[in-house]
């Protein structure tokens, strides 16, 4: 029975491709046709700073209905239940730091980069190193999580199952993202976004409408008839279904929740988004133009999970191509058919696209523009080299991504963008509250909290029972970890803050008071923001 | 982006002639950043914005990690039954929504009308254009 599914889930591969052939058409020719001729820096980073609040908020939205929300908690909600659940809730929560603490400021500050930010009133040349090294091992971790979904996905879609046959779907897909990067920059890259997450948002409604519609609008029934069809019963309902009752795994859970409501706002392709409106008052419009999308998108995740448990079933699930990460896609062809199922992965498809183009972008902003321009050529180099080394950039990272996508797969998606999350939140957030809400902090303190929070991360991450010891990790058969918990958030988000803290405290160089008072100046009202 | 720095003091004619507290700090036409922030009109835009978004980042921060805490170390807490096979823990979990949505909009009325208007008055008094 199961296996019959997992055969006939595959539905027909030529609608599947077919439909997201279609995406793919009209999104190439709308980046053709947004695209500016004789691109600006400006244009290629930032979209020329033109897009309206709302617009970017949709595109903001798009960068987390990723395959990592879509795909991963959708089946980890389906397989685990509540632990899962847990999931959605961080994502939206996070919003709020966002909104409250950096999003307006940062969009005053800054222009291209998160360097821009955290290196405005510090030593240019250490800190823009530090904050292209967070951005570019952040963008690689989460940049893997996007790419192993694919595998994954293409399994399932194409019924492609032979290793070198995925390869080539992959890289495929690769090229034609990096196509996206280098004929649109940004704006084509954001109007991808806004007509994915559109889609999606669509997709997810209506399946959840109409599972609500089918268990007589009772949420109660959905989740009864799940919790009667999983294996782990009436616990599939409670906490612990996936982090167990151990003291370690407890402690585990409380990292990973600390993890996501810190690191979402602090992911560099994320705070980029923010410059590609035109004042503050749209980078909060965005916000809230997000969070309403947000709010609505994993409402209707919680339902589509607990759906996908209730009607195919967890075994189903796990027995599929792709395991977890098959959960929406198998619902998909239990509500709809071929047709619904076509459309669903075409969208999951197009949503991995869609967000490793803006984290390929995001990734060469940083490195053409802080360490090239900044770093190597002490704010020399000219707009049009910075431009063709953020394209070389890109090809490089597309590359990247292409390998990363054939060499990892299977692993949860939304469990690896979790460590890409602690890893953001560690390096990232902790140095920009410093340097936008605290005067003395100074480059030492930067340097520290960056590469103190990153380095923490990591290498806490090496040793965890994620990379190896453990039955699901990465690296089977070996064992050298020794740090307990899979999730480093919990040790290296404060570790960040206290050495961001005691580098300011123990150096001797002073923050600058001409540039603090420019920066304060510039991020709370927006004077001498040029664009 | 990445400004010379500025010579310390604004030349005093252009100062004379400028708007408000701020006139055109140098001949680049840059702001003087030292005195709109050491104005009283900044500092309670500084004020009236770390008093809202503080404590409302620590509300919302805690509220969640209560949250996140129960669900770690409260099972039994969270597997109460509340309505049919819905446990306090989704409850829980939905009200963290909903709270979440009120604070957007809660930021946003009080930016609305507390925040931009005084930004507006600094940007003026600093003789800086109100839209770009």
């Amino acid at each position: 029975m199961t296996l019959q599914i997992a055969e006939e889930a595959t539905g027909s591969p030529v609608i599947n491709v077919s439909v997201f052939v279609v995406f793919v058409l009209i999104t190439l020719f709308i980046v053709y046709k947004a695209t500016t001729r004789n691109q600006t820096a400006a244009d290629y980073y930032a979209a020329g700073s033109a897009f309206t609040g709302v617009q970017n908020g949709i595109a903001l939205s798009g960068d987390f209905l990723s395959a990592a929300s879509f795909l991963g908690i959708s089946g980890a909600i389906a397989v685990h239940g509540y632990d899962g659940f847990l999931y959605s809730v961080g994502w939206l929560v996070a919003w709020l730091v966002a909104l409250l603490l950096v999003g307006e400021r940062l969009r005053n500050t800054g222009r291209f980069t998160v360097g821009d930010v955290m290196a405005y009133r510090m030593k240019q040349r250490p800190v823009r190193a530090a904050a292209a090294n967070a951005t570019l091992v952040i963008t690689f971790f989460y940049m893997l999580a996007q790419m192993a979904g694919a595998g994954g996905l293409i399994a399932l879609l194409l019924n492609v199952h032979s290793k070198g046959g995925q390869a080539l779907v992959i890289t495929a897909v690769g090229l034609v993202m990096v196509f996206y990067v280098l004929v649109g920059g940004m704006k084509g890259t954001t109007w991808v976004q806004i007509i994915k997450a559109g889609l999606l948002l669509l997709c997810v409604t209506f399946m959840s409408v109409f599972i609500v519609g089918k268990f007589g609008f009772s949420l109660s029934a959905i989740l009864d008839q799940a919790a009667q069809r999983s294996p782990l019963g009436e616990s599939l309902l409670e906490p612990g279904g996936w982090y167990g009752d151990g003291a370690m795994d407890k402690l585990d859970f409380v990292s990973l929740s600390l993890a996501l409501v810190l690191g979402i706002s602090s992911l560099p392709h994320v705070l980029m988004r923010f410059y590609t409106v035109p004042n503050a008052k749209e980078a909060r419009r965005s916000v809230v133009w997000c969070s309403w999308s947000m709010f609505l998108f994993y409402l209707g995740i919680l339902v589509v999970g607990y759906g996908a448990a209730a009607m195919v079933g967890p075994d189903a699930i796990l027995e599929a191509p792709g395991g977890e990460n098959s959960a929406a896609p198998l619902l998909a062809f239990k509500v709809g058919g071929a047709v619904l199922l076509g459309i669903v992965s075409a969208v999951a498809f197009a949503t991995i696209l869609a967000v490793v183009a803006g984290l390929t972008l995001t990734a060469s902003a940083s490195f053409a523009h802080d360490v090239y321009a900044n770093v190597l050529r002490e704010g020399k180099a000219d707009a049009r080299s910075e431009i063709r080394v953020a394209r070389l950039t890109a090809i490089a990272v597309g590359v990247l991504a292409i390998v990363g996508g054939i060499v990892t797969s299977g692993q949860n998606v939304a469990f690896l963008v979790s460590l890409a999350l602690a890893l953001a939140a560690s390096a990232n957030l902790s140095t920009i509250l410093y340097t936008l809400y605290w005067k003395r902090f100074n480059t030492a303190g930067t340097l520290w909290s960056i590469y103190g929070g990153l380095g923490s991360g990591l290498i806490l991450i090496i040793f965890s029972p994620a990379i190896s010891g453990s039955s699901t990790a990465i690296f089977k058969g070996v064992d050298f970890h020794w740090f307990p918990l899979t999730n480093p958030g919990i040790v290296s988000i404060p570790l960040s803050f206290l050495l961001g803290y005691l580098g300011t405290v123990l150096s001797k160089d002073q923050a600058d008071p001409g540039k603090q008072a420019e920066m304060e100046v510039r991020s709370l009202t927006g004077i001498g923001t040029k664009i | 982006m990445t400004k010379a720095v500025r010579p310390p003091a604004p030349n005093s004619s252009e100062r004379a002639a400028g708007q408000g507290f701020a006139g055109h700090g140098d001949e680049n036409g840059e702001p003087d950043f030292a005195a709109i922030q050491a104005s009283p009109e900044f500092d309670q835009l500084r004020k009236r914005l770390r008093r809202f978004v503080f404590p409302m980042s620590a509300l919302f921060f805690c509220w969640y990690m209560t949250f996140a805490l129960f669900s770690a170390y409260g099972h039994g807490f969270m597997s109460r039954k509340v309505y049919g096979s819905i446990n306090l823990g989704t409850v829980f979990g939905l009200l963290q929504f909903v709270t979440t949505m009120a604070i957007v909009l809660l930021y946003r009325g009080f930016a609305d009308r507390k925040i931009d208007p005084q930004v507006d008055k600094v940007r003026g008094l600093a003789g800086v254009d109100d839209k770009e």
